[in-house]
């Protein structure tokens, strides 16, 4: 397992894509909270990084698909996902070990975004004049959000051949577990019986709360079940051959 | 017994590709896998590397129950897949660390400089794989399924698409490994057979309808003898089948012909009477023995 992981990883930075990533990320974060004015922190009256966490997952919700849509597409197409299964490893280890390697990548492009903490903390007035527990509530928010998209992802990419069709099938489902249950529930007819219900199916809810500063294990367990899931749904892609 | 399958069946969905089928393979022995497209060889070799399942029957290598067992069949197993696929955005070296490192082959970096050597591939040793030749390609799949010196190699159909040299070369090294190894391999390519293999089992739409050496095959399908004949002058193909004992006459070439007779009548005296009551010169006269290609299509084709 180990040596799938390592190999997943060299991938990304032997070839663009891992710089790509990185890169796109921190340039459109950089750009939305210290250049363009909408959403500036600059311009903004308190020492603050809401706003990072606020546009953080519109931006993973492009890039991780990209990241993951490589990950059983590519080696459906090209036949080598023979290869790995018929290695002395189990279907979940090379699952996992390419799990790991997405997230491991995620971790990665988000991690020097603490420039911006440091920043902002410095800035303050007084200096350090900011909420650092809500803060390193949300970065945990962030990398359990982070999770769930790469399991939709690694999975969506396990139902085809197509890397294309492996990005915007994870595009749409990281949208719809996203943001979809939240603007589902504002829907005239649930509102008083099932609004709670349905918000709290969405992604969005859960980040939310945790970036409160407070990790509840209510949402822990939501994160780590819905990586499960559809971790667990990759397994039945791949087993599928069996079928 | 390095491998042994018992009752093999196979459906896909209502389709049977695999009727059935019983062979063990015994340890040392180079097996060749002949049958004609979708008759079933690349189904029994996924089952065998736990690639897929089988519907019923069992199969089971050094002793490892494919279905109860695979991480164990696995590692006994040295695979190269039809078509051969491989990372093409990887060098060479790094493939094959990459595959030894699953395995945990010991002193691995040394073990990866000698499947270069042996492979002959070290004019190429710092290439990706992607820029290789076919022939090249060929060579690292195989330096990958032996990286972890398995006790069974498994090679999908080795030599598809490599020219007459390479074809030659990798022969050569198929043979040199079965010295040793267990290997079944399947082809399309009947010399191949007749060059590598101790034995041979044909398949047909799922089921086997030969296993046998092949000269023990040889003899039970060989009904008849051919006769190759040359000579100098223009003759007529009707003249040469109106002689007596004689089945059938394909043209083989400018003034050349194949001439099919009972293998218990020597019908070469009458051939050469023909030639010499015609003024014919009679440039040559050889008998041929039925191939294993002809085996093959007698086999495969017969029970349409």
């Amino acid at each position: 397992m180990r040596s799938i992981f390592l190999k997943e990883i060299n991938s990304f930075f032997s070839s663009l894509i891992g710089y790509l990533v990185i890169g796109g990320f921190l340039l459109l974060l950089g750009l939305m909270l210290w250049i363009f004015p909408d959403n500036s922190i600059l311009e903004s009256k308190f020492a603050s990084l809401d706003e990072l966490f606020n546009v953080a997952p519109l931006v993973l919700m492009f890039l991780i698909p990209a990241i993951t849509m490589r990950s059983f597409a590519e080696e459906n197409q090209s036949g080598t996902i023979e290869l790995l299964i018929t290695k002395p490893v189990a279907d979940w280890q090379i699952i996992l070990a390419k799990f790991f390697a997405c997230l491991t990548l995620v971790v990665i492009a988000i991690l020097p975004t603490i420039v911006y903490y440091i920043s902002i903390y410095m800035l303050g007035s007084p200096p350090g004049n900011l909420d650092s527990g809500a803060i390193m509530g949300s970065y945990i928010g962030l990398i359990f959000l982070g999770s769930c998209f790469v399991a939709i992802g690694i999975f969506s990419s396990s139902l085809t051949k197509n890397q294309i069709v492996a990005f915007i099938i994870a595009t749409f489902l990281c949208f719809l577990f996203q943001g979809a249950f939240n603007y589902t529930s504002r829907i005239q007819m649930f509102v008083g019986t099932l609004d709670d219900l349905i918000q709290s199916l969405g992604i969005d809810f859960h980040y939310g709360s945790i970036s409160r500063g407070l990790v509840d294990t209510r949402d822990v367990i939501y994160f780590l079940s819905l990586s499960g899931f559809f971790l667990f749904l990759t397994l039945l892609m791949v087993e599928r051959r069996k079928w | 017994m390095s491998v042994e399958v018992k009752g093999l069946t196979k459906y896909y969905g209502e389709q049977a590709a695999l009727k059935n089928i019983s062979f063990e393979v015994k340890k040392g022995e180079v097996l060749g896998f002949l049958g004609p497209n979708g008759a079933g060889k690349t189904t029994t070799m996924k089952i065998l590397t736990c690639f897929l399942t089988q519907t019923s029957g069992s199969a089971s290598v050094c002793g490892f129950d494919v279905e109860k067992d695979p991480l164990q069949v696995k590692k006994q197993i040295g695979y190269l897949p039809e078509g051969n696929p491989l990372y093409k955005d990887m060098y060479i070296k790094e493939y094959l660390h990459f595959v030894g490192s699953i395995y945990k082959v010991p002193h691995l970096a040394k073990r990866v400089d000698e499947m270069i050597q042996k492979t002959g591939l070290t004019p190429e040793r710092n290439k990706l794989i992607g820029q290789l030749s076919k022939g090249y390609k060929q060579r690292v799949g195989l330096a990958q399924a032996m990286i972890h010196d398995p006790q069974v190699l498994i090679l999908d159909e080795p030599t598809s698409g490599l020219d007459p040299n390479q074809l030659v070369e990798i022969r050569n090294l198929i043979k040199e490994l079965g010295q040793e190894k267990t290997i079944i391999f399947s082809t399309h390519i009947m010399q191949e057979v007749q060059a590598i293999c101790d034995r041979v089992v044909i398949i047909n739409k799922g089921q086997i309808v030969a296993d046998d050496s092949i000269e023990t095959l040889r003899e039970k399908v060989k009904g008849f003898r051919i006769l190759f004949v040359e000579f100098a002058e223009t003759v007529d193909i009707a003249r040469l089948k109106a002689l007596n004992g004689i089945k059938k006459v394909e043209s083989a070439g400018r003034n050349k012909f194949s001439i099919y007779c009972d293998s218990d009548k020597d019908s070469r005296p009458i051939v050469a009477k023909f030639a010499s009551e015609n003024a014919l010169t009679l440039l040559e006269i050889r008998t041929e023995m039925s191939s294993v290609e002809d085996v093959f299509q007698k086999l495969t084709q017969g029970k349409n």
